[in-house]
């Protein structure tokens, strides 16, 4: 499923079309069609659940597994059949394979070989001194914490001024305080080497917070591939709903551009008739406490947050959660009234 | 997520390591092979009366004793020394440790030397004490050689399992409502099953293989049968099939040793690092008693070696017999030092074929691979006589086919530590390498080799010390006029010329204590 995202308008980067590979000894394909660009300079995520073929597709476009199908574009040269070392496609792996007989220095310059020593050793500090890892380029690669390893492993890849870097799970090495420090400055390092990157990640926050486009994968599929906030305001799909942070999905009766459904009368984002599935984030219920028996619905089950509040409040046979601010609360047992503040998003006929 | 695991065809091996590991697993079975041929060229008639007699059976019962009374004492002196030396207090536990190691320094051929000189009119302990022991014999003597020289196997097994067995399963079983018996019954004892075994089958192949001291004992095994039918007897036909009943248990050996460890494959399913053990306390008396059964075993199995050699080697001036040992030595070396390197080279393709691209084929080799060290070392250098003589008889009695015969054998001691470099050196490495431009060969060259560089030496230095001590396959494939250390050692020993034997029996010591370093060194690692 491609995109027309303006940024790909010109000629793409990298361009997949209807990559397939199957494993032998697994039932399906990991990769099941595949298709994705990616721009000059952009930054791509591969977001999905374990085993739904992210890591495949980035082996295959880096050149580490062989497609039964499919193609592999870059700048328009078909490079699918070609060995890695022929791409010049750069990749961080997840255990960050530094070589553990290579002083820091000596891993960033491994890709330099062949040009003179002068500008090896100039290019190497440059690089360095880019990850802010200048003096520690003496030290062995086990001599260093997990987040230096990861910005030598990037370090040695950018080296090479890579058009497209691929990043295999990047940051799930690092501890979660340690991970929000380096999402930002990864970012910044790919922006300022001008390089794309292809990111590979199953934490939707990682991949909205970092990529300027998120493509959610699920068996071996692309299901949706747009940018972060588009992805995340107007999911296609009950997975893409469900995957990118929470979603209640109700069920409702269309008529035009508004729907009936167990919370009431609700605007959709776009028009339809009959019977619809709909998907509306927490955040986009709104309560208020019901005189007597009036209301749609009762408060069974709530969780305080500090700057937020869960409610999980049963209406009409379902259970809706609805993340509200801080100030009102509604005991257990209350009856309120559910409201949606914005038009929801139609996923599909139901 | 696990694709680069599973994948089955990802990339087929580049031929310049299947084809020299493919040549190595032909070369394991083709002498069998040849084995298989000479048996089968005598009358059916003649064969069924030379194989299916009293004299089988008499062989077969002795090998199944002397294997039983081997594993059974084996087993009695290094479980407690095990036990001792990672789960108790015991006073200097690294020193009663290296104390027990030290016997794999005496090859077996010279424990029984030490047994024979230890004994007799002239012998030690009558010319010392004023002991006159008989000349040990049989059964027991053999029992005594072998199982003085092989229980640190044993041994070195089981301390790995006591001390990386989780200390919080023992203690969940406490926690449980286990005694402390029950604990090791219920817990312990199973976890140390699949080590056990592993060393019972090292122990018995290479009790099953022996010639040496069962030879010296004048105990009448297979292999030892099988020298005297090649040797005395020239009967090619029965030696052959000798050997092949040697391949058989052999065989049969390791496929119970299978059976038996079959689903005793235990991992660790916790996650986090296992607490520090808490050590049990001997008391004063424990500790003396400890220290007793370890002196016991120490001096049997290193200090009487040491003190006959002493003693005979004080008999007469060693000075004038040092340039026959010199050539000895020399002569060891120029075979042993070749089949390393040898052992080393062939290791290498099967290992990264075995490990970095699994398929039923590399499977196939790297079992194969094990072929050498399996057979009884006797019975494949009968296989290589037999095939060189019907394929390429200029190879026969030559350097080469020894060469080639001992970097077979020992093929596996070198592929052992070459294996293990491979699988901690992760294959992302190679893949980095690739994406930053290196071609396959250059990623051997520039990543893989510097990584395994320090596990192929030691697999070298491994091969080496081995083959420096090899005894029965020299003796059949022995170039005209090779007179290795362990050669000239044995048939001075057997021809009752045991002063003789002395400088030659103190060499191989010295030679065997570089190959304990390096079990030492690598028993280190697990600490």
């Amino acid at each position: 499923m491609t995109d027309d995202h303006p940024a790909t308008a010109a000629r793409p980067l990298l361009s997949v079309h209807h990559l397939v590979r199957h494993f032998p000894t697994a039932a399906g394909a990991a990769v099941n069609g595949a298709s994705f660009d990616v721009a000059e300079g952009e930054i791509v995520a591969l977001l999905g659940p374990s085993g739904c073929g992210k890591t495949t597709t980035l082996r295959l476009v880096g050149g580490f597994e062989r497609p039964d199908s499919g193609t592999v574009l870059l700048r328009g040269r078909d490079i699918t059949a070609l060995a890695p070392e022929r791409r010049g496609i750069g990749f961080v792996f997840q255990d960050y394979a530094l070589f553990p007989h290579l002083s820091v220095a000596a891993n960033v310059g491994f890709g330099l070989r062949g040009r003179p020593a002068s500008e090896v050793r100039a290019r190497v500090a440059e690089m360095l001194e880019m990850v802010g890892l200048a003096n520690l380029a003496d030290r062995m690669p086990h001599q260093l914490s997990g987040g230096q390893q990861q910005r030598v492993a990037l370090a040695r890849t950018l080296a090479l001024a890579p058009p497209l870097v691929l990043l295999d799970e990047p940051f799930s090495n690092l501890d979660a305080a340690m991970r929000l420090e380096t999402r930002q400055e990864v970012r910044a390092l790919l922006k300022r080497a001008g390089s794309a990157a292809i990111l590979v990640t199953h934490d939707q926050e990682e991949a909205l917070a970092l990529a300027d486009r998120v493509a959610v994968m699920q068996a071996g599929q692309i299901l949706q591939i747009d940018a972060p906030a588009a992805v995340y305001r107007s999911p296609t799909s009950e997975f893409v709903a469900g995957f990118l942070g929470r979603s209640n999905i109700l069920e409702g009766e269309a008529r035009g551009n508004w729907a009936e459904t167990p919370l009431g009368r609700v605007g959709i984002d776009r028009s339809a008739e009959g019977h619809v599935r709909l998907a509306v984030r927490p955040e986009q219920i709104s309560l208020s406490a019901a005189e007597g028996a009036g209301g749609n619905g009762v408060i069974t089950g709530r969780e305080f947050r500090g700057h937020d509040q869960v409610y999980w409040v049963r209406t009409a046979d379902i259970d809706v959660m609805a993340l509200i601010g801080p100030n009102d609360i509604y005991p257990i047992g209350t009856r309120v009234r559910l409201a949606t503040s914005e038009p929801v998003v139609l996923l599909g006929r139901g | 997520m696990t694709a680069q695991i599973k994948g089955g065809r990802r990339r087929a091996p580049p031929a310049i390591l299947t084809a020299p590991a493919i040549l190595v697993g032909a070369a394991m079975i083709i002498p069998v092979f040849y084995l298989l041929l000479r048996a089968t060229e005598g009358d059916p008639a003649t064969v069924v009366s030379l194989v299916v007699r009293g004299r089988t059976a008499e062989l077969m019962a002795n090998t199944a004793a002397l294997v039983a009374g081997v594993l059974a004492l084996t087993t009695l002196i290094a479980g407690p020394l095990a036990w001792l030396t990672t789960r108790t207090a015991l006073a200097g536990r690294g020193l009663a440790t290296l104390l027990v190691t030290l016997p794999l320094a005496v090859p077996g051929y010279v424990m029984a030397y030490s047994l024979i000189g230890m004994s007799g009119h002239y012998g030690f302990m009558n010319q010392v004490f004023g002991w006159s022991l008989p000349r040990p014999e049989g059964w027991l003597g053999a029992t005594l050689a072998l199982g003085l020289y092989t229980f640190p196997y044993v041994f070195l097994n089981l301390r790995v399992a006591l001390s990386t067995l989780d200390p919080s399963l023992e203690e969940s079983a406490r926690a449980l409502g286990c005694t402390p018996r029950q604990v090791f019954t219920r817990v312990t004892l199973p976890h140390l099953r699949p080590s056990l075994f592993a060393s019972w089958l090292v122990v018995g192949l290479y009790t099953i293989g022996d010639f040496g001291a069962v030879a010296l004992m004048r105990y009448e095994v297979f292999s030892y049968a099988l020298y005297t039918q090649y040797v005395a007897a020239y009967d090619r036909i029965y030696a052959a099939w000798i050997a092949l009943i040697l391949v058989a248990i052999a065989v049969s050996v390791i496929w119970w040793e299978g059976r038996l460890r079959e689903g005793t494959h235990y991992a660790r399913t916790g996650v986090g690092t296992g607490a520090a053990r808490r050590l049990v306390e001997l008391g004063p008396a424990g500790q003396v008693a400890a220290w007793g059964f370890v002196t016991l075993v120490a001096l049997a199995a290193v200090g009487l070696p040491i003190a006959v050699l002493a003693f005979w080697l004080s008999a007469e001036p060693v000075l004038p017999s040092l340039p026959v040992l010199g050539r000895a030595f020399w002569q060891s070396v120029s075979v042993a030092v070749p089949s390393a390197i040898l052992a080393a080279m062939l290791a290498l393709p099967v290992a990264v074929l075995a490990v970095r691209y699994p398929s039923p084929l590399s499977r196939l080799i790297n079992r194969l691979a094990f072929v050498g060290y399996a057979v009884p070392p006797i019975a494949f250098a009968l296989a290589f006589v037999f095939l060189s003589l019907s394929t390429a008889r200029f190879l026969y009695q030559s350097h080469i086919l020894l060469i080639l015969a001992y970097s077979l054998a020992f093929l596996a001691l070198a592929l052992g530590p070459i294996r293990s470099a491979l699988y901690l050196a992760r294959p992302s490495l190679e893949e980095a390498a690739r994406s930053l431009g290196y071609r396959p060969l250059g990623v051997l060259r520039h990543v893989t080799f510097p990584l395994i560089r320090r596990s192929l030496i030691s697999g070298m230095v491994l091969v080496f010390v081995i083959a420096m001590k090899e005894l029965p396959i020299a003796f059949l494939l022995a170039p005209t006029g090779f007179r290795s250390l362990a050669i000239t050692m044995f048939s001075r020993t057997s021809e009752g010329m045991l002063v003789d034997a002395a400088p030659y029996a103190a060499a191989i010591i010295l030679f065997s204590g570089l190959f304990v370093g390096v079990v030492l060194r690598q028993e280190g690692r697990h600490d």
